[in-house]
Formats: C-alpha cells, sequence, structure tokens
C-alpha cells in the first residue's frame, strides 16, 4: 500500500540525513522524497512516498515522530480525499515535422506545457498527480522518449 | 596574589593576573557540565578539544575527571555510572579517533537506553570536510546509534545546545546524547547566557498514562485467570520499582524479568519467575506461553525474550506499558497500549487494580517452580563458572553492584546471582558487547565508591578492555576483576557444539600457531593460556589470584573483598573452569518458548 507521508521538520542542520537515514537504516522503502522550506524559513516539508504494509506504515510514522527535529507527521492514503497530491516531470520526446502536430494536441489535452524545442526534440512540462503523468508518458512514448526527470510528490492537505 | 604549592609540595608565591578572562566555549562547557550537576566526566584528551580541556583542569576542585586509557573505555564507564547512579554518563573525547573509539559505547548505551552526554571535540569549522588531520563526521558516524545529536558551529548555539543535550538525554526514554564541537567555537568568545529551560515544542515526552487505557488494563487483569507480569529495563530507568512491588504484592500476579529487568522485582520473592527468554527459566517460558494476559511493563518484546514471533504467548492478551509509542505494536500485535511512564502507569493502576483469582494458576506454577529448577552439575576434577557465581551471590546477597561482559557467563551470572533491587545488575543486554564488564563496573565504582562492586567477565571480553585496570588503579576504584577462564569464546563454542558439528572454529583463545590446523578439542596437548591474568594484574599494580579447586572458591572472594576495602586496587580473580560447559536452559533460534532443550541426563 503506498503512502504519502507530509513531515514538517525544523529547518536544522542534518535532518534530511536523519530522516533518510532512519529509513535506511530500518529497512523501510522510500519511492520518492521531496523537501523545501514553508513559509516560515525555521521549518521545511518533508514529502514523502513509501510503501509497506499497516504494521511498516505505523512504525515509520511513530519512529518519524520520534526524531527530536521532526514537528509533525500526516500520513495521507494514496486516495486521501482530503489533500491536493502532485508531481512534475519535464520531459524530452524525440519530433519529426509530422509529428510534432500531434504531440501538440496531446500536450493540450493535458493541459501541460511546452517549455523547449527543438529541430528534433520537444521538453513538455507536466504537473498532476501521477495518474496523470503516467498516463502522459504512455501517450508519449510511441514517438521516443529521449530523457525525463520527475520530482518527488508534494501533498497538502485542504484543510 | 595568591600563596599555592609547587608539586613537590614546595610553597612558592604566585603572582596571579587577576585579570577578567572572557568566557569562551569551552567555558561554557564546564559551566554546563556544573550546572547540570554533573560529579564525574570520563575522557581522554587530543587537539581537537585541547581547550575544553584546558578549561576540565581548572576545574578539577569542582568535579571529578577520569583519565582512562581508551575512549571506549571512557564510554562505557560513563554508561555504568549512568545505570548505578541514575544520573546521566558524561564523556570528554577529542575528534576523529577519539571519538569513534567511543562509538561501541555509544550503542551500548543506545540499545540500552542510558542517558548519556558525549562532548566530542571537531576540527575547526573552517575545516570541516577538508579532510583535515583527526577528522571524522562524527555526527554522521553516531546518528543512528543516538538518541540526537548535534554539530556546534557557532558558538552562540553552544549553551542552548549543551541545555538540550542533557534534557534529551535523561528525559523521556533515555539515551545517549552526542555533542561535537568545533575547535574554533571552544575557543570563541561566547556571550549568551546557559539557559534556564529548555524550549524544544518538537519534543514532548508523554509521562501520563491514560487514564482510559490504565482502566482497560485493570478491567483486564481482573477477568484474567492466567495473567503473567513481564518487566524490562524501563521499570527500572523510571525508578519505579517500588510500584511494581506494591503492584505485585497487591494482584499477587506472577512476574518474570528480561535481562535488564532483573533487579525490578526481588527473585527472592515467591511470585518472581526470574529471567524469560532464550536462556530463561522454563517456568518462566511456560508461564508465558500459557498465559491469557500478558503485561508487557518496560520492555520491548525483543527476539531474545519471545523465540518464534508467531508462537509467542498464543493465548494471551497483551498489554503493553512503554513510555517510547515506536516500542509498542512493533513486534507483536498489542491489544492494550499504554503509552506513559512506567511509574505513573503504575501509581495510577495501583489506585484502582483489584486482585484476579488466579490461586490454580499460581499452584500451577509453583509446581512448574518445583519441577524445572535451574541446574548444574558439579564436577569432580575441575570447577565450573556456575559455582563461582553461586559462590558471588551467596557472599554478596544481592547487595554488590555486579557487571558483566557478555556470553555464558552473563547468562549464568543472570540465571543463579540473587537480585534484590534495581541498579545493581549492570549488563549490556541490547547491543551485547564484550568488553562492557570492567568499564562499567569502574563507573559504578564512581558513583558509588564505598560499593562492593564485582565485573564477571569471560577471558574473551576482558582482554578487550583489560587496559582499563591502570584507570581503576590508579583512580584507587578497588573492583574486582573475576575472570571465569575457560579459555573459549564460550557462548560461540555452544552453539557450535550444538549447531556447527563441534566445529570450534578460531573460538579457542589457547590456540596457538603450533595448534595442529583441525584440532580434536581441549586436551593435555594444549599449549597453555596466554596472557598469565595474574602477571596482567600485577603489572597493573592490582592484585591478582588464580583459582583452581573448589575449596578455594570462597577464600579467594573473601579475601578479595577484603583486600579491595583495605587497600583500595583493583583485585583480579581467575577462576580456571571446565572448558566445554553450556548454558541451559535454551531456545534455540527460531523455536517458540516452551521448546527449551536442556542439558542431557
Amino acid at each position: 500500500m503506498k503512502h504519502t507521508i507530509s513531515v514538517l521538520v525544523r529547518n536544522q542542520f542534518g535532518v534530511l540525513a536523519r530522516v533518510a537515514g532512519l529509513f535506511s537504516g530500518r529497512g523501510y522503502n522510500i519511492d520518492s522524497l521531496s523537501v523545501a522550506e514553508t513559509q516560515d524559513p525555521q521549518f521545511s516539508r518533508m514529502t514523502i512516498v513509501s510503501h509497506g504494509d499497516e504494521a511498516v506504515l505505523e512504525q515509520i510514522v511513530k519512529q518519524l515522530n520520534k526524531l527530536i527535529d521532526v514537528v509533525k507527521v500526516t500520513d495521507y492514503h494514496d486516495h486521501d480525499k482530503d489533500c491536493v497530491m502532485r508531481e512534475l516531470a519535464l520531459i524530452k520526446v524525440h519530433t519529426t515535422p509530422q509529428t510534432r502536430g500531434e504531440i501538440m494536441q496531446i500536450v493540450n489535452i493535458f493541459r501541460a506545457k511546452v517549455v523547449d524545442i527543438s529541430p528534433k526534440t520537444m521538453m513538455i512540462e507536466v504537473t498532476g498527480p501521477e495518474a496523470k503523468l503516467e498516463a502522459l508518458i504512455e501517450m508519449l512514448r510511441p514517438f521516443g522518449i529521449k530523457e525525463m526527470v520527475q520530482s518527488g510528490r508534494v501533498a497538502l492537505s485542504r484543510k | 596574589m595568591g600563596r599555592t604549592r609547587n608539586y613537590n609540595g614546595t610553597r612558592v608565591t604566585e603572582v596571579k593576573k587577576e585579570k577578567m578572562m572572557a568566557r569562551t566555549g569551552a567555558d561554557v562547557v564546564v559551566e554546563a557540565l556544573l550546572k547540570e550537576g554533573v560529579e564525574v566526566a570520563f575522557g581522554y584528551p587530543g587537539g581537537a578539544i585541547l581547550d575544553v580541556f584546558d578549561r576540565l583542569y581548572k576545574a578539577q576542585d569542582k568535579f571529578r575527571f577520569i583519565l582512562v586509557r581508551h575512549e571506549q573505555g571512557a564510554a562505557h564507564m560513563a554508561d555504568g555510572y549512568a545505570r548505578a547512579t541514575g544520573k546521566p554518563g558524561v564523556c570528554v573525547v577529542t575528534s576523529g579517533p577519539g571519538a569513534t573509539n567511543t562509538v561501541t559505547g555509544i550503542a551500548t548505551a543506545y540499545m540500552d537506553s542510558i542517558p548519556m552526554v558525549i562532548i566530542s571535540g571537531q576540527v575547526p569549522s573552517y575545516y570541516i570536510g577538508n579532510d583535515a588531520f583527526q577528522e571524522a563526521d562524527v555526527t554522521g558516524i553516531t546518528r543512528p546509534i543516538t538518541k540526537h545529536n548535534y554539530l556546534v558551529k557557532n558558538v552562540k548555539d553552544l549553551p542552548r545546545v549543551m541545555k538540550e543535550a542533557f534534557y534529551i538525554a535523561r528525559t523521556g526514554r533515555p539515551g545517549p546524547v552526542l555533542v561535537d564541537i568545533a575547535k574554533d567555537v571552544q575557543k570563541a568568545v561566547c556571550e549568551e547566557p546557559y539557559p534556564e529551560t529548555v524550549d524544544l515544542p518538537s519534543y514532548q515526552p508523554k509521562y501520563e498514562g491514560h487514564i482510559n487505557q490504565i482502566k482497560k488494563m485493570a478491567e483486564a487483569i481482573k477477568k484474567s485467570k492466567r495473567p503473567v507480569a513481564y518487566v524490562g529495563g524501563g521499570v527500572i530507568l523510571s525508578n519505579a520499582s517500588e510500584e511494581l512491588y506494591t503492584f505485585i504484592k497487591k494482584t499477587r500476579i506472577p512476574v518474570t524479568m528480561t535481562l535488564m529487568g532483573l533487579g525490578a522485582y526481588p527473585s527472592t520473592e515467591p511470585e518472581s519467575l526470574h529471567m524469560l527468554g532464550m536462556h530463561g527459566t522454563r517456568y518462566a517460558n511456560y508461564a508465558v506461553q500459557e498465559s491469557d494476559l500478558l503485561l508487557a511493563i518496560g520492555a520491548r518484546f525483543d527476539d531474545r525474550v519471545t523465540g518464534k514471533l508467531d508462537g509467542f504467548a498464543p493465548h494471551a492478551t497483551i498489554v503493553h506499558v512503554d513510555i517510547d509509542p515506536t516500542s509498542i505494536a512493533k513486534n507483536v500485535k498489542v491489544h492494550i497500549p499504554v503509552v506513559g511512564d512506567v511509574k505513573d502507569v503504575l501509581t495510577k493502576l495501583n489506585k484502582i487494580v483489584e486482585a484476579p483469582e488466579i490461586e490454580e494458576w499460581r499452584a500451577r506454577i509453583a509446581e512448574w517452580k518445583e519441577r524445572y529448577p535451574l541446574t548444574y552439575e558439579l564436577r569432580d576434577d575441575e570447577i565450573i563458572a556456575q559455582e563461582v557465581i553461586v559462590a558471588i551471590g551467596k557472599l554478596t546477597h544481592g547487595e554488590a553492584i555486579i557487571t558483566t561482559d557478555v556470553g555464558q557467563h552473563q547468562m549464568w551470572a543472570a540465571q543463579f546471582l540473587p537480585f534484590t533491587r534495581p541498579r545493581r545488575w549492570i549488563t549490556s543486554g541490547g547491543l551485547g558487547t564484550m568488553g562492557f564488564g570492567l568499564p562499567s563496573a569502574i563507573g559504578a565504582q564512581v558513583g558509588f565508591p564505598d560499593q562492593l562492586v564485582i565485573n564477571i567477565s569471560g577471558d574473551g571480553g576482558i582482554q578487550m578492555v583489560a587496559q582499563e585496570l591502570a584507570t581503576a588503579r590508579i583512580n584507587r576504584l578497588p573492583v574486582i576483576c573475576v575472570i571465569l577462564n575457560n579459555a573459549y569464546l564460550g557462548m560461540v563454542r555452544q552453539w557450535q557444539e550444538l549447531f556447527y558439528d563441534k566445529q570450534y572454529a578460531m573460538t579457542c583463545l589457547e590456540r596457538t600457531v603450533e595448534c595442529a590446523l583441525w584440532c580434536g578439542g581441549p586436551g593435555s596437548e594444549c599449549p597453555g593460556y596466554i596472557p598469565d591474568f595474574v602477571k596482567l594484574a600485577e603489572a597493573h599494580d592490582c592484585y591478582g589470584q588464580r583459582i583452581r579447586k573448589r575449596e578455594e572458591i570462597e577464600p579467594a572472594l573473601k579475601g578479595a573483598f577484603e583486600r579491595a576495602r583495605k587497600e583500595r586496587r583493583p583485585c583480579v580473580l581467575e577462576f580456571m573452569v571446565a572448558r566445554e560447559e553450556n548454558v541451559y536452559p535454551m531456545v534455540p533460534a527460531g523455536a517458540r518458548l516452551d521448546q527449551m532443550i536442556d542439558r542431557l541426563i
């Protein structure tokens, strides 16, 4: 079961190492991790996507809470309606004069953006939930994806 | 102007420059130690901690500094001191190798939740990351084995960090905290005052057990027919032995202890089932397996306790009282979790709990106790380790502080010594650290100078830390060091005997290069033991004696106790014990608790 864990941490030296070390030391999985400062520079928010059975997830949340620098841990289920989850991808896709138009149409359908273009490639930026990114990638795959980079997930509660 | 004495005792008149010296980071460290009530620190100097030592030297009249012979010794001594006194142990070491030498000691303390503060020097902040001389990423290395750690690169942070370090080490589930201080920070002038309080909103240990959960616990007790209390080191850390005693006497529930919990409840009382687990008593393990209610109090369901997890206490409703939420439901499913300090929870529980009707159960347990006592078989021609331990128990009645290393002697000590009160039994449970015994005994002796302190070691463990005999002698710390010499790494050899076709791979400590490549086991061909522990003791100006005969055991122990008290120097007693002797009963790895094996009779 995939979980998205949002961790508010004190912006201290070594805090990322503490969290990452906790996961590796205890054998927990990290599918993705993203971290940046919040509106208050004293704190950062980490969003960690992890999977494991319920007992493991419960331990992850408890162990995170135990870290001195961790202020708050929120565990979101994959289809949690109470929070917005987003990922970002940059996709460099192979183009020819014949395929360029079709690719543009797909980009429009997904409300993605073309951020760079060259005679043989086009770079597409897309944000959204994981499923949307996956769907776009599948649509672009036949044209030839030359390179791709994806961010970790970020999540914020609606409440 | 001040009058003082020279080192050779002659009086000299010295003009002191009474200039106001600015307060530096090094002064802050000393100030912190004094304000936190530290009475003793253990350590070893070096380049990156020179400034702190300079100030420690000046403050020698305010607290004691024990100069060790190896930093691992310092860490174990601080640990032993903390376990015996309940106060945080303090070590001060230098950067790089100084700090890395403490790692085993820190991990030992971490696994057993012992409050410690380790202060290490670090290379100047502008050199950090440049592979400077004696540089190591000490906060990186110790991150997984400390409760928390700090690297101080700005002197402004130092007073707050020192305050937090002591606060974090001693509160909640205690543990070691390391403060790594860059050398330039030690020299820098500090204007920040030492704070009176800490401000750590993200660290709020929960002491008070929820009353509803405690009520549920009381209800489960009332209804139970076959309850067992399983208590661990948390009872000792929480100083809750009295509350536990009240609880057990009120409910008459049989109580078993983990290795770390020995002493939490007197083993001499009828409700005591002694230790459970891999080398626990049959009656404790049977009681746990048959129980319908298991009250885990300040214990953490370690694999050495539970045996095969899915066959552990199969009929029991499990109640778990622990201050650390991560301990709860980590290894076993818990039906009634109670997060809180054991002392608080038991105090509240004792007010509402009613005794269950368990006469039948108590009778059954009494029968098990009768039928399956811990036993050993004396031999005609040689002494065995167990009888030495029984003699120690007989002469000390649980009043002495006993420390151990790890292995067979540790298990025999746990099985055959009487335990009447907490903080008298000091052993490395979680990490299982060989070499823990002697330095932790020294630490305990520092905390209780007039108490009889006995370290029980094997011939393997003692050689990992034997240099600390010098520390003990120099500081007039008259520990008794009992070496049970079977010339083997006994516990490993036992596993080899039972599970590896008696192939004693690299466990014989008597073996020399002259021995046959594949030897047929101990015999008259054996080359003789190196080192000579009696001479080793004498080289450190300690008393040394070798004991081979049964009738010498008690006189030797009594003589050493007397000598240590009078001469105030350590005594080393080397008992030559049977080479091949096993710890029984034993739950083999992967077996259920009730599937114990015993000696063949």
